[in-house]
């Protein structure tokens, strides 16, 4: 069955998102079928094609090393969005284990 | 056979001489640039928190990163003085992961087409051994943030939040990854020192270890002397100095083998070293295996390093620290000691080269830079560079004092008097009448002078305190006002005491 | 002059010679604009005092001897540009409350050209969607018939303009985002080539695919907007470095020597008769002017959603990493960091975005990243190759926009029968081509009464976009759809 080719569970805690066990049961079949939508490009022959990252010719695009205080925000600024704020910094629950 | 606990395995030194360590090193060093990698925020270490940022590095909604230029020449030359390879083609990846100080949830870095490729490290020790290790990559990426953690009243134990400062995030970062050709601690050592000395002096990162612009891990795992299989390796994390590495370096190694004496099995993992209590420990989480799922950045475009570019920036690498090492110990013969310590100021070196190109003399001209011009240097906080003695001005002392034409004092006091105000050693010399006396006549008439001076003294000597004769050499130089030569003075003491 | 109905480039005029003041075109358009949108929902947010705010600098710059391109034009934006100050939402409840600090380069070009800023439009959650209907903040009208959809994800930008409370605005298109709610809704809508627009301050769905672009009533306005807001921009390192070249005084009324390629492979005999009909007469048209008809062939065009919805969704997964609940936007506190970003990221996406990203979260994934997404960055270089060799034979390639007329509400329940909508606009998104969908008549709808807008798909090669906007011109003045129809609001009124 179509819904079986994606291990919802594992994807989801991959990309952070916490399913309802509803959301599991719908998006499981709908990302089958997806699956088996795209597999057609199998029928493709892509043998000693490149990939395209980017479709235009851009090489080496830099800029120079210098400083952009126009480009900056204050700390006010900077801090406005967020959801919690402590002395200067974002504050967030305790982080328990390191991922990197 | 059964197993004992690793605990009451002793590694003595028979014991370690058994088995041989594999290492391989891998460091993230900081590089020095004016702005941040992506975005014209400074580069800076300190400052309040959250106050070096903007949209890039804060990955607001929207915002788009681009590259530093500076950042990926200094990754040319970082990689060109050690003697790597450069692509023709090279390009930044996402790696995705979630972290709190990582402000995108993914960092730019470089996957499978890194800027630098291959080269070798070229090393030595204390012990004026020396060593290769070859690397296997450098490939630029960006800093994260930084996060404390804090309880709501502020203080740091029993955290129940954490804080987190971007202020680094997004500072150009270079991982070097060496390949495991290091046999031990202090090999592993002078490796990463070398690293550090080549990039301070290429200009690419301070390399200030307090600030954490060099962060290393180690990959450890032992085998038995002559086995030719590696060993299951451990990854230790969280070594801050030279120090740390070479201690959680050791102690891996010891732990590795009471492992296995004890017939238990090393398996895979990372350890962190605990700086406290001397030892590494398991760091094995519950999380799922990493699935970093790199991919090429969308918002970057690739990059083509030409031929022309790579000979432009190899035209401005000048010599490197090992280089400098070599030169003075096998051209110059210079102690492994001392030439460390020139070694690691660049500019000192220069200084040096400069006054042994007039002195011919490397070990002489050393002595003085390293002693006395050094400890004026010091005392004044300046740099020898930046004094009012000349590399020739020195080259002109140390020429007087090989020829015998001053005496050491003499010589102290010239330098002495050119770090005061400059000019040249002759003339000081010649203005101060510091010329050594060598001629026997005249100071043979001082040390008459100085036996009927003191007649007790010669009495003493001759009853058989032979231990009178620095009193009395003394005598004669303070006579000569410190320009008799001092051999020839006790050459003629001597004569005179014994003919009586 | 009249705000409400005039071109964007008679106000600016108007505005330039001191015929008329952008205070007093503000102060028509607002009280219009709040009872217009009463019904159309196109707007997330009205900036009424920003609008007055730059009407006076307007005014102020034209006093001083200034020449503004765009002079007293009222604009709306989509709301995934940035523009300080404002709500900046993406369509999504995890950005509801988010102020932005910073304004998006395009935004910042069209507001130095004289444009005054009505408000932000609604969009599909990330400009995920071809109906609107993912909005998790609105619900967007089509202006040509209530109980349909404007199209997406631009939705609120093509109703605005299609609904006459704006005379111009900004849409993002990915794979159709601006052509297809284009053709929908009556209106001119532009996608420049990839990079000739700067993406910064644009929230990112797919940044291989994503570019700014105007919708207009006019081909001409739509010139106008791209020559104020196109060309390269530091801050964006996928924006080209190559001079734009202006386009608004380069159109043209005939097409003479021009060879029109029409897809094989886009035929149009299986949308129905009167859809079928609509595009032959389209294509007559475009001969009538002086163009030459030949065939061409897209072999790979049919694998192009499938292309699409590998890439696209791959790119999202990464993008949207950055909505956590950390620094800006919705949070739901957990016992620990991990918790929190699960919670939220729950609480804050709707349906179709996490459909996307647990879909590009696996194809990337380790053991599928081949198999999944190299192999549909193989197809799309095969399918860019396809449209290189069609242009050898061709100078433009005429084409449907959308599958079929505005639909009506929650008609497409299946995602992939969602996916169908942007089967001819996707391919070329992936070849990175310019390309417009100009108003080419209207057809009833199945179930409709009222004759329903068709937009024409027309695509050049990489950076042509005077020449394309001049065939669109051409075609445009020649057949004079758009005026044909009327939006219920205003024809009420």
């Amino acid at each position: 069955m179509a819904s079986d080719r994606i291990d919802i569970r594992h994807v989801a805690r991959l990309a952070r998102l916490a399913l309802t066990d509803g959301e599991i049961a719908t998006f499981g079949p709908q990302l089958g079928n997806l699956l088996t939508f795209v597999d057609e490009l199998g029928e493709l022959d892509t043998a000693n094609v490149a990939a395209t990252a980017q479709v235009i010719p851009s090489r080496n695009v830099q800029r120079d090393d210098a400083i952009r205080p126009e480009t900056m925000l204050s700390r006010e600024d900077a801090l406005r969005n967020a959801p919690r704020a402590q002395h200067g910094f974002f504050a967030v629950p305790r982080i328990i284990a390191e991922e990197g | 056979m059964s197993a004992v606990s690793a605990d009451a395995v002793a590694v003595t030194p028979d014991l370690r001489a058994k088995y041989e360590a594999v290492i391989g090193i891998e460091c993230h060093v900081e590089l020095k640039t004016t702005s941040k990698m992506f975005c014209g925020c400074p580069n800076e270490f300190g400052g309040e928190p959250n106050t070096k940022v903007c949209p890039v590095c804060l990955a607001l909604p929207g915002a788009l990163p681009v590259p530093n230029a500076k950042a990926i020449e200094h990754m040319l030359r970082a990689g060109l003085a050690f003697e790597a390879t450069i692509p023709e083609h090279s390009k930044f990846d996402r790696k995705n992961y979630f972290y709190p100080d990582m402000p995108k949830n993914y960092q730019i870095t470089q996957y499978d087409m890194p800027l630098t490729q291959g080269g070798v490290v070229r090393y030595w020790l204390e012990d004026g051994t020396r060593g290769e290790c070859r690397l296997t990559r450098i490939h630029l990426e960006e800093d994260t943030g930084k996060s404390t953690h804090a309880s709501a009243d502020g203080r740091l134990a029993g955290a129940t939040s954490s804080l987190v400062d971007f202020n680094r995030a997004g500072v150009p970062l270079m991982e070097c990854v060496g390949e495991p050709d290091l046999r031990s601690a202090d090999e592993a050592v002078g490796f990463l020192e070398t690293l550090a000395r080549t990039f301070r002096e290429l200009g690419v990162s301070d390399v200030k270890m307090e600030e954490g612009s060099l962060r290393c891990d180690a990959n450890v795992s032992i085998r038995l002397r002559g086995a030719a299989e590696y060993g299951t390796k451990a990854e230790i994390k969280n070594m801050n100095s030279f120090r740390s590495v070479r201690r959680a370096i050791e102690s891996e190694i010891a732990r590795q083998i009471a492992v296995v004496e004890s017939g238990g099995r090393v398996i895979q993992e990372t350890r962190g070293w605990d700086e406290a209590a001397g030892v590494t420990h398991s760091q094995r989480s519950k999380e799922e295996a990493h699935d970093y799922r790199y991919f090429p950045d969308p918002d970057l475009v690739p990059i083509d390093v030409t031929r022309e570019t790579v000979e432009r920036v190899r035209a401005t690498l000048v010599e490197t620290p090992y280089e400098r090492y070599a030169r003075y110990v096998d051209t110059h013969g210079i102690a492994t000691k001392q030439a460390t310590q020139i070694v690691d100021d660049d500019v000192l070196s220069a200084w040096f080269d400069r006054a042994v190109a007039v002195s011919g003399n490397a070990q002489a001209t050393l002595n003085f830079v390293l002693g006395d011009l050094s400890r004026l240097a010091n005392e004044n906080a300046l740099h020898v560079a930046d004094g009012k003695v000349t590399p020739e001005a020195l080259a002109e002392l140390v020429a007087l004092t090989q020829a015998n034409a001053i005496n050491s004092k003499a010589a102290k006091q010239v330098i002495e008097t050119l770090w005061a105000g400059g000019g040249s050693a002759k003339a000081i010399v010649e203005r101060d009448g510091l010329a050594q006396v060598s001629d026997r006549g005249a100071i043979a008439a001082i040390v008459d002078e100085v036996l009927a001076a003191n007649p007790k003294v010669v009495a003493d000597f001759r009853g058989g305190k032979t231990n009178v004769m620095g009193f009395l050499t003394g005598a004669v130089m303070k006579a000569s006002r410190g320009k008799a030569n001092p051999a020839l003075a006790q050459e003629l003491l001597k004569e005179k005491l014994e003919t009586p | 002059m009249d705000p409400v109905r005039d071109s964007a480039r008679a106000i600016a005029r108007a505005v330039n010679s001191r015929e008329a003041s952008a205070v007093e075109i503000a102060e028509a358009m607002i009280p219009h604009v709040a009872q217009v949108d009463a019904s159309l929902d196109a707007y997330l947010e009205l900036t009424p005092e920003l609008m007055r705010e730059h009407a006076r600098k307007v005014d102020a710059r034209v006093a001083a001897g200034e020449t503004l391109p765009l002079a007293g034009v009222p604009v709306a934006i989509k709301d995934n540009m940035c523009l300080t100050g404002t709500h900046t939402t993406a369509g999504s409840k995890i950005l509801e409350n988010f102020v932005a600090p910073y304004t998006a380069t395009a935004v910042q070009r069209l507001l130095d050209a004289g444009a005054l800023p009505i408000g932000k439009t609604n969009l599909d959650e990330f400009a995920m969607g071809s109906s609107g209907e993912n909005s998790a903040l609105k619900k967007t009208r089509n202006p040509y018939d209530l109980e349909r959809v404007p199209g997406g994800s631009s939705a609120g930008s093509a109703a605005s303009v299609g609904g006459f409370e704006a005379t111009l605005s900004l849409g993002s298109d990915t794979g159709g985002s601006i052509r297809e709610p284009a053709a929908f809704c009556n209106v001119v809508g532009f996608k420049p080539t990839y990079g000739r627009v700067s993406r910064y301050g644009l929230i990112a769905f797919a940044s291989s695919l994503d570019q700014i672009g105007p919708f207009a009533r006019s081909v001409e306005d739509a010139a106008l907007t791209y020559d104020a807001i196109g060309g390269h921009d530091p801050l964006d390192a996928t924006s080209v470095d190559r001079p734009l070249e202006p386009t608004a005084g380069f159109l043209r009324e005939d097409l003479r020597g021009v060879r029109v390629g029409i897809v094989k492979e886009f035929a149009t005999a299986e949308l129905g008769a009167e859809i079928d009909a609509c595009y032959r007469k389209a294509y007559a048209d475009l001969e009538a002017l002086g163009a030459e008809l030949v065939d061409v062939e897209l072999p790979t065009a049919k694998y192009g959603l499938a292309t699409y919805y590998l890439i696209a969704p791959a790119e999202c997964s990464s993008n949207l990493a950055r909505f956590d609940g950390v620094r800006y936007g919705l949070r739901v506190d957990g016992a620990d960091v991990g918790e929190m970003y699960e919670r939220t990221r729950a609480a804050g996406f709707g349906p179709e975005v996490k459909r996307r990203i647990l879909i590009g979260t696996y194809a990337l994934s380790s053991g599928y990243y081949d198999a999944y997404y190299v192999k549909a960055q193989k197809a799309r270089t095969r399918i860019a190759e396809d449209f290189a060799r069609a242009f050898e034979r061709c100078d433009v390639i005429a084409s449907p926009a959308a599958s079929s007329p505005a639909f009506g509400f929650n008609a497409k329940s299946d995602p992939v029968a969602m996916y169908l909508m942007d089967y001819y606009t996707i391919p070329v998104s992936l070849a990175g081509l310019p390309s417009l969908s100009v108003p080419c008549g209207a057809v009833v709808p199945e179930g409709g009464t009222r004759p329903m807008p068709m937009g024409l798909q027309l695509a050049t090669p990489l950076f042509t976009e005077r020449a394309l906007l001049g065939y669109a011109h051409a075609y445009e003045r020649a057949t004079m759809h758009a005026e044909k129809l009327s939006p219920i609001e205003v024809a009420t009124a």
